[in-house]
């Protein structure tokens, strides 16, 4: 198992997020605690609606908490910072941009001299094996291409911190899995906090070192679950027993969680 | 060149009703791989018979042309005299120097139209301040064809250069600040919180973010502009002008000159589709990153 250290690098204090829709205050977000630690691997998962999102965006500094506080590394988040990279659920890429301009854009903003930053690109479009596509523009790549360039993008800025909100969901089951496979080798390589946003069980069993589950109205952690399982994950891990059973723990945790039924009266 | 629709175009949603279902039908019928179907007929013809279907059409409504005039059916003249007039208003430079004239002001509005256009289109988008006071002119004068301010603009401007240039500035701004402030509030806020979170303040945001987004919609804009404009001059010519399409035809109406008439029609007629393809042309090169469905 990975040994995080004890720090807290994201640590959310009683977070409550209200949003105000045509006059009604609708509580995406109550009384939410937690704590990630540095270097540690987190998966959130929960059904559509329960705050997912918005809990990482609040991380993100794009939210203006309505009580409570995120801090990252005992400072409170009141913006965007490039200490934490953040990959959307839609690529979000600059579709004018080609694939190495949109990697080299927060290197740029960052006053990085043109030489450095050409290799930085370089090193990141390697890892995310998008080398031979680097003047091609975002149209012409594909949906598992696009998600590894924004991985290469938030990655060349180097943030301490990375938040994906379900960056697989459109991809296909293959894809998908050899996706996963990618990024836990990158995190391997070059280790960083990740909080990675997904609605799909076997996904945040096999990525995580905790998987919090979350419940709806009012969106909330619902439940822990610690997965002890080593890191490389390997494919003898995902069809393993013991993979098996924390699955198992999660899905009833997602998909049987007893305030549902009162949630919804 | 296959002619491309433009973003507008692109937006109609598509016809209500069972349409879609048909097309639906006929698409999931039809090859999976061809991304290019769903047009209404489901063979797809080559770019070549399709130019040859063009040319084939230009040649039968000139044959067409050709024949009515030949029957001396509404005393027009037919293309043989037209093209020998033609001939003659080149020679003598009328046809040059109204040619330039007309181009020389339909440019100078259209220019200077586009040119505030995307400021303040900018301006309504960024701020909603800006938007607030600028929003009720831009629709009340929108309500107002351009021409019909020509009898006021030449009592206040005089009947110089100034109202006719006056005018298609101001049927080439109203185009293009409205297409570019919906281009400024249709960009997708992903793309701008992906910046925010790579580091981008505002200042960045807007000009590496806010202004190549909203390209596309300022260049159709800017299409639909200098197409309006084109129009306005040559009406405003018709009113008052010393030279300039307009004005020649609306004088060799009073001489009974149709082959004049029918020239300056023509030079009317292809000048503004050149002008139209050029934009395109240069719209499609500008964004040519744009995913095309
Ligand atoms: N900016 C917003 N304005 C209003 N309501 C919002 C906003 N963002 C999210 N919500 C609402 O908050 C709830 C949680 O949303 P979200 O965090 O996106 O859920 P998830 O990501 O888990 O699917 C949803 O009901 C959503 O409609
Ligand atoms: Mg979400």
């Amino acid at each position: 198992m990975t040994t995080p250290t004890q720090k807290a690098m994201i640590r959310f204090e009683d977070l409550r997020q209200e949003f105000t829709l045509s006059g009604n205050t609708f509580t995406a977000l109550d009384g939410v605690n937690l704590d990630i630690a540095d270097g540690e691997f987190v998966t959130v998962v929960g059904p559509s609606g329960c705050g997912k999102s918005t809990m990482l965006n609040a991380a993100a500094g794009l939210l203006d908490p309505t009580s409570g506080r995120v801090m990252v590394d005992d400072r409170e988040v009141d913006g965007p910072s490039t200490r934490t990279g953040v990959i959307f659920q839609q690529y979000a890429l600059f579709p004018w941009l080609t694939v190495r301009k949109n990697v080299e854009f927060g290197l740029e903003l960052k006053k990085i001299p043109a030489k450095e930053r050409r290799e930085i690109v370089d090193h990141y479009l390697e890892l995310v094996g998008l080398t031979r596509f680097a003047e091609a523009l975002p149209k012409e790549l594909s949906g598992g291409m696009k998600q590894r360039c924004a991985i290469a993008r938030a990655y060349a800025v180097n943030p301490e911190i990375l938040l994906m909100d379900e960056p697989f969901g459109a991809l296909d089951a293959l894809t998908r899995v050899h996706m996963q496979e990618q990024l836990l080798q990158t995190w391997t390589k070059e280790r960083r906090t990740v909080m990675f946003v997904t609605h799909d069980v076997d996904e945040s069993v096999f990525l995580a070192s905790r998987v919090i589950v979350m419940a709806a109205r009012p969106g909330r952690i619902f439940k822990e679950i610690k997965i002890d399982l080593p890191y490389p994950r390997t494919e003898e891990i995902r069809l393993s027993d013991e993979f098996a059973h924390l699955r198992t723990q999660v899905w009833e945790a997602v998909y049987h969680q007893p305030g549902v039924a009162e949630a919804h009266q | 060149m296959a002619p491309k629709e433009s973003i507008v175009q692109n937006k109609i949603p598509p016809a209500a009703g069972g349409i879609p279902t048909r097309k639906d039908a006929l698409q999931t019928g039809s090859s999976a791989l061809s991304k290019k179907s769903g047009k209404p007929s489901g063979r797809k013809l080559s770019r070549k018979a399709l130019l040859a279907i063009n040319v084939a059409s230009v040649a039968a409504g000139v044959a067409g042309w050709a024949a009515v005039s030949a029957a001396g059916l509404v005393g027009l003249p037919g293309p043989v005299e037209v093209l020998v007039r033609g001939g003659e208003l080149l020679a003598d430079g009328t046809l040059a120097e109204d040619t330039g004239a007309s181009l020389a002001r339909v440019l100078s509005g259209f220019l200077l139209g586009s040119l505030l256009a995307i400021p303040i289109g900018f301006l309504m988008g960024w701020y909603q301040v800006g938007r607030a006071i600028i929003e009720p002119w831009v629709q009340f004068f929108r309500t107002i064809p351009p021409l019909a301010l020509l009898p006021l603009v030449m009592v206040t401007m005089g009947i110089g250069e100034t109202p006719k240039i006056f005018v298609i500035f101001l049927a080439a701004f109203l185009s293009c600040v409205i297409s570019t402030y919906q281009g400024v509030v249709s960009v997708d806020k992903t793309l701008i919180n992906a910046a925010r979170v790579l580091g981008a303040n505002s200042l960045v945001i807007f000009r590496r973010v806010v202004v190549p987004a909203s390209s596309p919609f300022i260049l159709v804009g800017m299409r639909i502009g200098l197409g309006a404009g084109w129009a306005t001059v040559v009406a405003a010519e018709l009113l008052a002008a010393p030279n300039g399409l307009g004005m020649r035809m609306q004088q060799a109406q009073q001489f009974y000159d149709m082959p004049t008439i029918l020239v300056n029609v023509l030079v009317i007629g292809v000048l503004g589709l050149l002008m139209d393809r050029l934009l395109l042309m240069i719209e499609a090169h500008l964004t040519r990153w744009q995913e095309r469905r």
